[in-house]
């Protein structure tokens, strides 16, 4: 390893020293534990368990983690630790007491740790103390919940002990079930009924399944439940979790239709300028889209070691890309058509299918995975019937922030100004000044701009292939007609609610009849309304 | 003035040049199909016969899009449901036809329905083993949906770019539905394997080129058709609201009405146009709704040049013969062709190709 600089060198090894020294003793436990595991005795293993558990030592829970899901070997050349990282042949090895990758195996001299149901248990239970005194709160309220499970004395003196000193109201709430479902079996019916008061404010399933069995009659017409009052509030608590967890379904199903009609929004709104502001009918506008999509891959490709960051470049970039290809679109095409709609409808759709070859030509006709950072993949679990995706959940703050832009731009900037004088009257505008022209070129650009930011957000949501553009073509359309021309805030209303109806609709009637729903709901909207939600008005509405 | 004279005041040079070109392939591709020995120069494949035959058929179906884009200015990005669902109509009565011909051999259901283990024939499949029952739904179905669909948007005055974006959610949605096995047309595989028509095999030459011949004598009576319309008085108020929609209101013409009868025809035509379709290529599948499918075919009249019914047909002949080419040729070529012939058709070829030349109007 070469260090860039002398000084940097002696910090570095400063650090290491302190951080390395004060561990000795732990790692003197540890290492006995560890020597202990390569016992073929499941007594001695069990023993060894706690022996690491107790040790102290930072690397204590990655060992008994990986042991727990058999990924834990030894070599049995030096007698060193590793540990795999997945289960599969191929799968890479760090040195389970540094966490150090190990370049060199020889799998044929690896030896697997196995364990059995009752070092399952204490595994278990020692996972479950390292993990409660851990500092990562949610980390520690996951520990508590997948107790819910294993409670017995053991884990229950656990429990007891961290929630005296525990700060945290979600772990706290946590380990306040976990003893009231050890208390629906007490002997004393006020601690049970106690217990039933607490364990009706959760939503874990768990609980749900001991409140049922709790409650449920036997054959012979008795219950786990003796005393019949609190067999009745058994009754009301189940009622009650049922009925949050009905209210928490049709917040999450909110929740997905909002972030449909997100995406929705997104795709629709770069529509909405060139259509609206310009009466231009873009069909090339999904194949926009894909070159955004396109251009996040290609940032990614170029910068593997930022991953993180990479979306953040892709943003810049795929409107760039996209705008650009939109300014030429409309000086190589659309401007010697305006005035002619169909026209136009006609020569985009051609420049769509070019656009789509060429990227089937240049990046082949397979589709592309573009990786998801981690900050963006997992899910912020509410409780346990609500549950957000991280990526979702950005992709909806993302849209409101391209949205708002776009407004703002439109409404406060030299340029938006020029461009609603162009909409309104194009004739009026040029006697004030305005260069009509490229008012135009810069609309279009705007519009596809905001297409390939479009991209950016869809490629964290499906494939990115040369057909990702016209799988959400009409779905564009249909928002932008929907919500009426050259109206950025009927589009938001139109995307929102039609992603909305849709997740709403799939649950009844299936993913597919609820988009045929949807679209024949909108065909007879269209008969009603012929000019949308919110129709432009005055002179120029009807030009 | 003879019966020539007054046939060449009321119809142009090109259409007896059409009528001529369809009655010289009614006589030249049975000739040389049925009586020349396989081995001979002059010998044409009934391969060849069936993809003439298509062309025939896409060529009827851009008549329709021309009597409703070139005369009456209605951009219909669903055509091809219309001509999808006359193929299905035709499709139904074939595949009673089986019988128990079928992998499954069950007399009463299609393969595919045995397969999703359905126990009864739907209610929507009875009568479709009778033949003119089936003829009556291949014009009826499309026309009926043209009718409900016409009547609604052109009574509310949708218009425009508005009318062309509904008529593709419409066609997408006939895609999703048809798509569904539930739905009971064979889902994503469609209805296929076929065997007979009337009691001829469609395996046979013979019942192919007597297809082809059917084909071209129905393309000859849907032109003819066409051009009666166009030549009537009926027709010439269509240009007129095409031109100055708002003009032709106020002069007293209920332009709903007119927009509407002109939208149903065109979709009878299309129907007839899938029907004659499905027992050449032997196959029907929701593919035929694809609303790219529906768009091509806008593209074939504008290259051919509009407002003219020739040109949507020689439009139609030139770009699915470049297609059929470029596709064995150079396949990854054809999307970027097809394209430009969109762009330069727009930009450059506002009468198409068989206006080059003429001077824009205004």
């Amino acid at each position: 390893m070469r260090f860039p600089s002398p000084l940097l060198a002696s910090i570095l090894a400063l650090v290491l020293l302190c951080g390395v020294l004060p561990c000795r003793a732990d790692d003197a436990a540890l290492s006995t534990g560890l020597a202990n595991l390569k016992s073929s005795s499941f007594q001695t293993k069990t023993g060894a368990i706690s022996e690491i558990a107790e040790s102290g030592a930072a690397r204590a829970h990655p060992i008994l983690d990986a042991l727990m899901a058999g990924l834990l070997y030894v070599r049995q050349a030096d007698e060193t630790f590793l540990i795999a990282a997945d289960d599969t042949a191929e799968a890479t090895m760090s040195n389970a007491l540094t966490g150090e990758p190990v370049a060199e195996i020889d799998r044929d001299n690896l030896k697997k740790i196995g364990i059995n149901n009752q070092m399952r248990g204490s595994l278990t239970v020692a996972l479950a103390r390292l993990s409660l005194r851990g500092p990562n709160a949610g980390a520690r309220k996951l520990a508590v919940e997948s107790l819910y499970t294993s409670l017995n004395d053991e884990t229950l003196t656990l429990l007891r002990d961290a929630l005296a000193e525990e700060h945290d109201n979600g772990v706290r709430a946590a380990l306040r079930i976990a003893l009231a479902l050890a208390d629906l079996e007490a002997p004393d019916v006020e601690k049970r009924r106690a217990a039933i008061a607490v364990l009706a404010t959760s939503m874990n399933s768990e609980v749900r399944n001991r409140l049922l069995a709790h409650g449920a009659k036997n054959d012979d017409g008795t219950a786990l439940e003796t005393d019949p009052a609190l067999l009745q509030e058994t009754a009301l608590a189940l009622e009650h979790i049922d009925r949050m967890r009905k209210v928490y379904g049709l917040v999450e199903t909110l929740f997905f239709g909002l972030s449909l009609g997100f995406v929705l929004v997104l795709a629709a709104t770069g529509l909405a300028i060139t259509f609206g502001v310009m009466g231009v009918i873009n069909m090339a506008h999904g194949e926009l889209m894909m070159l955004g999509a396109y251009a996040t891959w290609l940032v990614q490709q170029a910068m593997p070691k930022h991953l993180e960051l990479s979306l953040f470049a892709a943003i810049p970039v795929a409107f760039l890309v996209s705008a650009l290809a939109g300014i030429a679109i409309e000086r190589g095409v659309v401007r010697f058509l305006y005035g002619r709609p169909l026209e136009t409808l006609l020569a985009t759709f051609g420049v769509s299918l070019i656009l789509q070859q060429a990227v089937r030509s240049i990046f082949s006709p397979l589709n592309r995975a573009v990786a998801t950072p981690d900050w963006m993949s997992g899910q912020l679990v509410l409780n346990g019937a609500l549950a957000i995706t991280y990526n979702r959940l950005y992709i909806i703050v993302f849209s409101i922030a391209v949205f708002l832009a776009l407004v703002a731009i439109l409404r406060w900037t030299t340029l938006g100004l020029q461009v609603r004088a162009v909409a309104q009257n194009r004739a009026m505008a040029r006697a004030m000044g305005v260069r009509a022209g490229w008012v135009d070129a810069m609309t279009f650009g705007l519009g596809s701009g905001v297409a390939g930011l479009a991209g950016v957000a869809l490629s964290q949501l499906t494939n990115v292939g040369p057909n990702l553009g016209q799988s959400h073509i009409v779905d564009s359309f249909m928002v932008v007609v929907f919500g009426g021309v050259g109206n950025l805030w009927g589009t938001l209303v139109a995307g929102l609610s039609l992603g909305i109806a849709n997740k709403f609709l799939e649950p009844f009637a299936g993913a597919v009849l609820a988009k045929i729903a949807v679209l024949v709901f909108i065909i007879l909207f269209i008969q009603r309304r012929p000019r949308g939600l919110f129709p432009q008005r005055g002179r120029a509405a009807d030009a | 003035m003879s019966a020539l004279e007054r046939f060449r005041n009321q119809y142009p040079v090109a259409d007896l040049v059409v009528l001529g070109i369809l009655g010289l392939l009614v006589v030249v591709v049975p000739v040389l199909n049925l009586m020349t020995a396989v081995d001979s120069a002059f010998h044409m494949s009934t391969f060849t016969v069936t993809v003439l035959g298509k062309y025939l058929c896409y060529a009827m179906l851009a008549l329709a899009v021309d009597l409703v884009w070139g005369y009456c200015g209605i951009l219909s990005l669903g055509h091809g449901a219309f001509f999808a669902l006359g193929g299905y109509a035709m499709g139904m009565y074939l595949m009673r036809q089986i019988g128990d011909r079928g992998v499954y051999g069950n007399p009463l259901l299609p393969d595919f329905m045995v397969f999703l283990n359905w126990k009864e024939l739907p209610w929507y499949w009875w009568g479709f083993s009778h033949f003119p029952f089936a003829m009556l739904m291949v014009v009826l179905v499309p026309g009926l949906l043209a009718l409900v669909f016409g009547w609604f948007a052109f009574r509310s005055r949708v218009t425009g770019v508005y009318l062309s974006i509904i008529t593709q959610a419409l066609t997408y949605a006939l895609l999703l539905a048809f798509f569904r096995n539930e739905m009971g047309f064979g889902g994503n595989n469609g209805l296929t394997d076929y065997k007979e028509l009337l009691g001829f095999n469609l395996q046979a030459d013979t019942t192919r080129v007597a297809l082809f011949v059917i084909t071209a004598a129905f393309l000859a009576l849907a032109y003819l058709g066409c051009r009666a319309v166009t030549n009537s008085r009926f027709g010439r108020i269509v240009v007129a609201i095409r031109d100055a929609e708002d003009r032709t209101r106020f002069l007293g013409y209920r332009v709903e009405n007119f927009k509407l009868w002109i939208f149903v025809a065109s979709a009878v035509v299309a129907g007839v146009a899938g029907a004659l379709y499905v027992p050449q290529i032997g196959i029907i599948n929701p593919g035929e709704f694809a609303p790219l499918a529906s768009i091509e075919l806008v593209i074939w009249v504008a290259i051919g040049g509009r407002s003219t019914l020739y040109g949507a047909l020689a439009g139609s002949a030139l770009v699915n013969y470049a297609k059929t080419q470029f596709t064995s040729v150079m396949p990854e070529a054809w999307l970027f062709v097809l394209g430009a012939m969109f762009v330069f058709g727009t930009l450059f070829l506002p009468y198409g190709i068989v206006g080059v030349g003429r001077r824009e109007a205004k």
